[in-house]
């Protein structure tokens, strides 16, 4: 009987695959954006052991401060997330320090007014624009999207069929490959291709041809301090790994879990199944 | 519950117990020596994974409840705060947003099993439809989920499906503006759907509770689809039932886990990782894969049929694809019960299978999308039809025109036949 | 998971039916193998749902707060939030201290300090209650050791603070006196970052 159904499964398998994979040999669809899907990148986190890189999460924030934060929030990351276990790995004190460069209003006070003060660890990144709007009219319209979340919030899809092996082969770096290819993407439109007014062409964008924020970077803006190459593609794999810690903190976490708590639960399938085998043993079924 | 019960109470505060609330006996009867058939396989261990999904969602609900915010300012944030701050927030709520997509892909094993072993005909229609009524509310309670932590699919796909109402002649715009509490998804939506979000889930174990009564009444069904005889087709659920259960558990966890651990964001969607904005709608609006071949339906019907225009048709096809269930008893005519025996069926049955497939790929894709040749929009067209041919013709008429295979007298014969090979 | 659990007569009887028969330690050692594996799972995995009551990440960062007190003259007090309560900081007047110093440990009702700067086995003298070399400063958390109330300051009995629920009564130092209360008002874990800023927590 098992046998049985383990063929049925089995043709019905190979249908589904054979269907779909015609399918996907036959779809074609219109215009798709982004035009080019975001490259590959290797990435440390990739995968069931993967973990952040601490020095490429310390670089990947020297390039969001130093560059992106100009027009890009980062509202729901505070300074104390850099001392993190999993995070960039700053020293309190370090980061004490960092915090109180910049400053917060508070209050009010006593006297009812409302004051400056340093930013404590316990405070979040500073916004570059004071709102929405101011930050839409200084960028001529468009809106430099909050930060903290953004490398969940662009994962571009794959498609059919490639989700069902992404479903056993795991791939969750979609987000940072997007960014990464995004910063680097930027090119001359090809002939014949106008692009709107105050827009740059960047085919690996994903939701149209162009889009109002300018190339972000170049080699040798940033400084780094431990020898690694300053080139454009290394400032935009570094922010864009520091990018995905912003987006998940607790990915290092969650894998060391993940695979104490696979262990346990297949060992204990085992037992499970040799007691299962005992218990109908000698009954047939 | 069924059959004379066997328990006995053998300590003194047994008895004390037994003579004023016999709950230990109703725990035995149900758990312990209920008699199951002896040639259940596997599909037959979803119950119990089910059983065990509701208690994971509700525990892991009651506990994301405690640190979630449902105002429309905060929601999205207090999210995150369950996401950053909060001790094993980042687990909890990936088990719960997970134990979603895993809870229904344990009902879809669930009903397909149902639907190929005839577990649906008599004397099992009570049951049938009770679990109608489970996933029915089990749907309602995943869409108002994901509305709560407020990204841009939450907020437009409340929209959307509140909308759906607005299909209905006259009455439909004054029930939609009564149900989402404005004029358009805000605050008062989110509250209101918090709520019953919290509530749905003790109805679901109410009727799961009825589901299980049910099943005690008139016994399981097995793969032969054929009546227990005797005490020779049958063995106690405890320990045959237990172990086979607590192994196929344990393996759908490994499952789950996986999906937790190593692929959190897979079963969503990255819109959602944005809040919601009122004035911007995502580029491609798809619900969550569960209710993809349903959501196919409701835009295969781009047509008007006489009286009832395009919307209103697209609703009541897709509500109607869900409603079609509950008449299934009485919709197929054959006297056999398993698909094993019935040849024309089976293939019926798994083109069924494949075509709801096509249907959720179908969900997926733009309407105009080319696939095949042809629009997506007719390829939904075609699948709709086939859905809806399946039960209200195919199924009526085979009882009828088809010759089933000879059944097996007992349960127990057709297990002897087979060892005997 | 009902493992192992009734064993009813009829399963005997199929048991019997089989050339085969059971065994005993093998099976029983299954079955206590999967039981363990299934309490020691279910315990690890209540763990987080435990412990997500606990304070959470953003709680605990505020775990301190700094208060200026170079505002504060003698007989005023000064009274900030530290972990949702309050904390009061009183820069004691002369004839205070005298009083906080003139009663005897053996009239005290709770001999201990209780506080979290000093030894847990610190007597509760007027100088092991106020700031280290600061006689005239008292760091206390306000919170009546009964049953959770906020005193009223500068009164009571004995000039110090008087819990309005239940009547407790504390004296200059904050120790208990009179009433149900058991204990000294507690004093935090704080430090002078400068000579008028303290930092609590």
């Amino acid at each position: 009987m098992t046998a049985k159904m383990i063929r049925w499964a089995a043709v019905a398998f190979a249908a589904g695959i054979a269907l779909t994979s015609s399918i996907a040999a036959a779809q074609e669809t219109a215009v798709v954006y982004p035009l080019i899907t975001p490259t590959r990148h290797e990435w440390s986190f990739a995968g069931i052991f993967g973990q952040y890189d601490k020095a490429q999460l310390q670089r990947g924030y020297q390039v969001y401060k130093e560059v992106c934060s100009a027009c890009h929030s980062m509202k729901l990351v505070k300074f104390r997330n850099l001392s993190d276990e999993g995070g960039p790995g700053f020293s309190e004190d370090a980061v004490k320090v960092l915090a109180s460069t910049y400053s917060i209003q508070d209050g009010p006070n006593d006297a009812g007014d409302m004051f400056e003060r340093p930013r404590l660890p316990s405070d979040p990144f500073p916004s570059p624009f004071a709102n929405d709007n101011a930050a839409r009219a200084a960028n001529g319209g468009a809106l430099p999207p909050d930060m903290s979340l953004l490398a969940k919030a662009r994962a571009v899809h794959r498609g059919f069929p490639w989700f069902v092996f992404d479903m056993f082969w795991p791939y969750q770096e979609q987000g940072p490959d997007y960014i990464a290819s995004l910063i680097t993407g930027y090119q001359d439109p090809p002939e014949g291709v106008t692009v709107p007014e105050g827009t740059y062409y960047n085919p690996h964008f994903i939701n149209g041809i162009s889009l109002r924020m300018p190339p972000p970077i170049d080699n040798d803006v940033v400084q780094y301090s431990d020898g690694t190459p300053q080139t454009k593609e290394q400032y935009a794999e570094d922010v864009s790994a520091f990018l995905m810690w912003a987006a998940e903190p607790h990915l290092n976490a969650r894998k060391e879990l993940g695979l104490k708590v696979m262990l346990f639960l297949i060992v204990f399938a085992g037992i499970l199944y040799f007691v299962k085998r005992q218990v109908w043993r000698g009954v047939a079924h | 519950m069924s059959g004379h019960s066997t328990y006995v109470p053998r300590t003194a505060i047994g008895k004390w117990f037994e003579a004023r609330l016999p709950i230990v006996r109703l725990l035995h009867d149900t758990a312990v020596s209920y008699p199951t058939p002896r040639n259940l396989n596997a599909l037959w261990t979803f119950g119990g994974i089910l059983a065990m999904m509701l208690v994971v969602q509700i525990v892991t609900g009651i506990v994301l409840a405690m640190h979630y915010a449902a105002e429309s300012h905060v929601a999205f944030r207090s999210v995150e705060g369950i996401m950053r701050d909060v001790n094993w927030g980042w687990l909890i709520r990936y088990l719960h947003a997970n134990g979603a997509s895993m809870f229904f892909i344990a009902v879809y094993v669930h009903i397909f099993r149902g639907l190929y072993y005839g577990s649906y005909k008599a004397p099992r229609e009570i049951l049938w439809i009770l679990g109608v009524i489970i996933y029915l509310l089990m749907m309602a309670a995943a869409f108002m989920g994901y509305v709560l932590p407020w990204g841009q699919m939450s907020f437009w796909g409340a929209t959307v499906i509140t909308n759906f109402f607005t299909a209905l002649p006259i009455v439909g715009q004054p029930i939609q503006t009564l149900l989402i509490g404005g004029f358009s998804v805000d605050n008062a939506t989110l509250n209101r759907f918090y709520s019953l979000h919290y509530l749905l889930p003790f109805l679901i174990a109410g009727v799961v509770v009825l589901h299980i009564w049910a099943l005690h009444v008139v016994g399981q069904n097995n793969p032969l689809g054929i009546d227990v005889k005797n005490d020779k087709d049958t063995v106690p659920f405890t320990p045959f039932a237990t172990s086979k259960d607590a192994m196929w558990m344990v393996l759908f966890l490994i499952f789950y886990a996986w999906f937790v651990f190593y692929q959190p964001n897979f079963l969503g969607h990255p819109d959602n990782y944005i809040e919601a904005n009122p004035l911007a709608t995502p580029a491609h609006i798809v619900p969550e894969w569960y209710f993809l071949p349903f959501y196919a339906i409701l835009r295969a019907i781009d047509f008007n049929l006489g009286p009832i225009d395009s919307k209103l048709g697209g609703v009541l096809a897709m509500f109607g694809a869900i409603a079609v269930l509950a008449f299934l008893p009485w919709l197929d005519t054959s006297k056999v019960r398993s698909g094993r025996f019935r040849p024309i069926f089976k293939v019926a049955f798994w083109l069924f299978g494949l075509n709801a497939l096509f249907l959720g790929f179908l969900g997926s894709v733009k309407t105009d999308d080319i696939i095949m040749g042809m629009q997506a929009v007719v390829w939904a067209k075609l699948s709709t039809l086939y859905y809806f041919l399946y039960f209200l013709v195919i199924l009526p008429l085979l009882g009828y025109i088809e010759k089933p295979r000879p059944l097996p007298v007992s349960i127990n014969d057709a297990i002897l036949a087979k060892s005997a090979h | 998971m009902p493992i192992g659990g009734g064993r009813p007569a009829r399963k005997e009887a199929i048991l019997a039916e089989s050339d085969t028969p059971a065994e005993p330690t093998r099976r029983d050692f299954l079955l206590h193998a999967a039981g363990a594996f299934g309490v020691v799972g279910v315990a690890a995995a209540a763990w987080p749902f435990v412990d997500q009551m606990n304070p959470d990440a953003s709680t605990r960062a505020l775990a301190s707060v700094e208060v200026d007190i170079s505002g504060v003259q003698p007989g005023q007090a000064v009274t900030v939030m530290w972990r949702g309560k309050p904390v009061v900081i009183r820069n004691r007047t002369e004839k205070e201290i005298e009083e906080g110093k003139a009663v005897k440990l053996e009239d005290l009702k709770d001999p201990l300090s209780r506080n979290a700067n000093g030894g847990p086995e610190d007597d509760a003298s007027d100088a092991n209650r106020a700031a280290a070399g600061k006689e005239n400063i008292l760091v206390m958390t306000k919170v009546c050791t009964h049953l959770g109330c906020i005193p009223l300051d500068e009164s009571g009995e004995f000039g110090g603070w008087f819990c309005p629920c239940h009547g407790s009564q504390y004296d200059t130092a904050g120790r208990i006196r009179k009433g149900p209360a058991p204990e000294n008002l507690p004093i935090p874990p704080y430090a002078f970052i400068s000579d008028t800023k303290i930092r609590i927590g």
